[in-house]
């Protein structure tokens, strides 16, 4: 068994390992969802608390799970979660279920969940797969909702429309008209402007990496200048 | 031999740990169905209600409006062939509105479900729409979430305008279009006008405190 500590843990999920920007697992949700800030903190949400409670139960279980029926049990515990879960948004955030309702069944087919049950929580202590089902699905959340806040602000110049679907009435307010009386650029809300906004979204990630990997090098040149 | 013993209590053993973990599962699910049915029903209610307190005003009437409902059917008129549901609005047992959920068949996209308020006078309580799939940003302009166009249908009715005007401007009606899309405010227009046919057709049988199955076989005569 492979040990990995707690802050590789963090960083895979949220970083090295993004499902959203790396693994690009889960699009079919990732790219529908997208439309605006609030959506995707719902699904976000969801998929988080999901992931997490799967990866607990599936580490918790690991002793008893038959290397045969390792799968089917995999899919019982997700699918079981996600019906509770669809139930629970069903009763306290209605109005956000109804926009979200088809895709809720859809996190049962996200297969960073299975992924990450069979990966990594059915071989590590609970704590450890707890926090890697809290971290995988906070950096799919993050994805989310960078997307979701591109598309929305560059569709319909606003950010966090309709708030009140998710934090009641008193977040109506919540709504930020970035460019007054923008009339809107119809392709970020529709689906090829999924499309394009996640591939600048990776485009940005990687320049990032690039110039950290960059500056690392340089360090250590700069180090072995020192040493000779 | 013991081979063969050892691999029937493997597979015996992973089928009792799959049965249990099957039951666990379903028993989350049914305690979770348990405690949040009442509330979920409940939200449906409230939903159902304010859309409709929306068109009538809940002070304009005095009965349980979500469960007073009949089922009717009229593919030509009400544009689906499935029974809709008309809720009955009354005041001290009098006539107030009906309010239908007509199906606009022509969207630019699919159908188009709408929420028809009609007073028992036949003016229009007012339009809402329920579901649609029109292109986001031209068609979806029909939601009052999106613009106000659908709130110009209150006060109108089948004397006003009469006939010719019941459409869109292009179409020499009094109704606006939308830039770039004609055919989704088009197929509200007619679906709304086809419903205040039905309902001086039917307005008696509509409003009859009991209809014992007299309004499914109303079929789809047209004026």
């Amino acid at each position: 068994m492979s040990t990995v500590s707690y802050s590789q843990i963090v960083r895979d999920g949220l970083w090295t390992h993004n499902t959203g920007f790396v693994q690009l697992l889960g699009l079919c949700p990732l790219l529908a969802v997208s439309n605006s800030v609030i959506n995707a903190l719902g699904l976000g949400l969801a998929t988080t608390l999901v992931l997490l409670a799967s990866n607990t139960t599936v580490s918790a279980i690991r002793r008893w799970l038959r290397p045969e029926v390792r799968i089917p049990i995999f899919v019982l515990v997700i699918a079981s979660f996600v019906t509770a879960i669809e139930l629970a948004m069903n009763a306290f955030w209605h109005e956000l279920y109804n926009i979200l309702g088809i895709f809720i069944p859809l996190i049962v087919t996200n297969c960073v969940i299975i992924g990450r049950a069979e990966a990594f929580a059915s071989k590590q202590s609970l704590p450890k797969a707890a926090l890697d089902g809290l971290v995988m699905g906070l950096g799919f959340l993050i994805a989310l909702v960078l997307l979701g806040a591109l598309r929305e602000v560059i569709g319909q110049g606003t950010l966090f429309s309709q708030a009140h679907l998710m934090f009641g009435e008193a977040a109506r307010g919540m709504t930020l008209h970035v460019i007054p009386d923008y009339r809107g650029f119809l392709l970020a809300i529709l689906p090829p402007g999924a499309f394009i906004g996640l591939g600048l979204l990776i485009a940005a990630k990687n320049a990032i990496d690039a110039g950290w990997q960059r500056k690392a090098s340089q360090k250590t040149v700069n180090l072995q200048e020192i040493e000779t | 031999m013991t081979e063969e013993v050892s691999t029937l209590r493997s597979m015996i053993l992973a089928a009792w740990v799959l049965g249990i973990f099957a039951v666990l599962g379903t028993g989350l699910v049914a305690l979770t169905f348990n405690a949040t049915e009442e509330r979920i029903a409940a939200n449906e209610r409230a939903a159902l209600l304010a859309n409709l307190n929306a068109l009538v005003p809940a002070d304009r009437y005095d009965n349980a409006l979500t469960e007073d409902s009949v089922q009717v059917v009229d593919p030509a008129l009400l544009g689906t062939s499935e029974p809709v549901t008309v809720y009955r609005a009354y005041r001290d047992g009098k006539p107030v509105a009906v309010l239908g959920a007509p199906v606009a068949p022509d969207g630019y996209s699919g159908s188009i479900r709408l929420l028809v308020g009609v007073y028992a006078d036949g003016t229009l309580a007012g339009v809402r729409v329920l579901a649609h799939h029109e292109t986001p940003g031209l068609g979806d302009a029909i939601d009052v979430s999106r613009s106000d166009w659908i709130l110009g249908f209150a006060d109108k009715s089948l004397e006003r305008p009469t006939e010719a005007g019941w459409g869109v401007k292009k179409d020499g009606g009094i109704f606006d279009q939308f830039t770039g899309a004609t055919i989704t405010p088009r197929a509200v227009v007619k679906a709304v006008h086809r419903f205040l046919l039905y309902f001086r057709q039917h307005r008696d049988k509509l409003f009859a405190k009991s209809t014992p199955g007299g309004l499914e076989a109303s079929s789809g005569e047209t004026p």
